[in-house]
């Protein structure tokens, strides 16, 4: 039963990818291999597809995958299926969190993590910075290619437009595809 | 009103608009939850994110969940993680049925790494509003960098990073006799009720 086995597969894959979209690819590529699913090439054209559209990367790409193997129903299903373990553990633990978030402990231990998640936040922009505003690996050799100057200056445009205008967040965005469209980023 | 309509459509709009990791939907809970509709605060989005970040399964959907189960309980849960999917759900399908080779369309490479710029501005923003908000002591500020170099160039694993500063912020607690006077409000309030 194909549906059976994609939820059960899928909820593996949520179960024990921890760390978001990408630390559930070795999960995935086990899987497409262990039932013929898809192709690996195939798999990365899926990856790279889940990555540009709206939406967390792990879910975009289980509704591929589900819909690929098993039509529309496929793709609710291992959805679903990679959802589930989230909903339960989250549940699980968001209950405990409001009974106990008064307590001292549980407040002290938040009182360290809050800086040290913004600062994981900080450092997912900077690695998304890394990737497509400074080139490193061109640091050695040639200075004047280090920085992609069209996506410096449009970093510093909405930026500056962010903290003048302070427009609702989806407004940068659709601003920055049309953008990225017109003069081809 | 916290109705589960409401929250299932703000949530589709946060899934609709999130291009990349959990963190490229932080900017828009932040503007809808906290600013627009007041339901939740600066901090508690900090902390609903780290347990996110530091549970299995995808970070995104762990901390719509866990946001929505501090909106309206399993039911909230439930809306805000399927609202979140949802956008998905739909997108993914019509592409799948309808474009085989999507890769080859350049216009919409190109819309998506001029978006992941604006990711960054957003996030750096956001981190600046964080930061204002926060107590501003030389002991976060130290927290913050520390887990941001540890992230950025020693490749330690995220969850490590939350755990010992877990740890860290206990002990802090411990050493300024906070935590001290905050058992005993705490050990008071219960017997109180």
């Amino acid at each position: 039963m194909i549906y059976f086995i994609l939820f059960l597969e899928f909820f593996k894959v949520g179960l024990f990818a921890l760390g978001g979209g990408l630390a559930a690819l070795p999960f995935l590529q086990n899987l497409i291999i262990k039932y013929g699913w898809l192709t690996t090439d195939q798999l990365l054209n899926m990856i790279a597809i889940s990555e540009s559209t709206p939406g967390a990367i792990g879910i975009n790409t289980a509704t591929f995958i589900g819909f690929n193997t098993a039509g529309i129903a496929g793709g609710i299903i291992a959805t679903l299926g990679l959802t589930a373990p989230s909903i339960i553990i989250i549940t699980i633990i968001a209950h405990y969190f409001q009974k106990f978030n008064q307590h001292p402990l549980v407040k002290s231990a938040f009182t360290g993590i809050r800086p040290a998640v913004a600062g994981l936040i900080a450092s997912a922009a900077f690695s998304l910075a890394a990737g497509n505003i400074f080139y490193f690996e061109n640091l050695s050799n040639d200075f004047s290619h280090f920085f992609n100057y069209k996506a410096l200056l449009l970093l510093i445009i909405i930026f500056i437009a962010i903290r003048k205008l302070k427009k609702h967040p989806i407004f940068y965005i659709v601003f920055a595809a049309l953008i990225g469209i017109i003069f081809k980023f | 009103m916290k109705n589960l309509s409401k929250i299932f459509i703000t949530f589709f709009k946060i899934g609709s608009f999130t291009f990349g990791g959990g963190y490229a939907m932080l900017p828009i809970i932040k503007k809808e939850l906290v600013d627009n509709l007041n339901w939740i605060t600066e901090e508690d989005i900090l902390n609903y994110y780290a347990i996110g970040q530091s549970t299995p399964g995808i970070i995104a959907v762990n901390t719509a969940t866990m946001t929505g189960y501090s909106l309206k309980g399993i039911k909230g849960a439930l809306a805000a993680t399927l609202g979140f999917i949802s956008p998905s759900l739909i997108i993914i399908t019509f592409i799948a049925a309808f474009f085989k080779k999507f890769q080859q369309l350049a216009v919409l490479q190109n819309a998506f790494a001029a978006i992941q710029i604006a990711v960054v501005a957003l996030i750096i923003d956001i981190v600046i509003k964080m930061w204002q908000k926060s107590d501003k002591s030389h002991l976060s500020m130290l927290i913050f960098l520390a887990a941001f170099f540890s992230l950025s160039f020693l490749n330690i694993s995220p969850v490590f990073v939350i755990l010992s500063s877990a740890f860290l912020g206990i002990i802090i607690q411990y050493w300024s006799g906070n935590l001290k006077s905050e058992f005993k409000t705490y050990q008071k309030g219960d017997k109180d009720k």
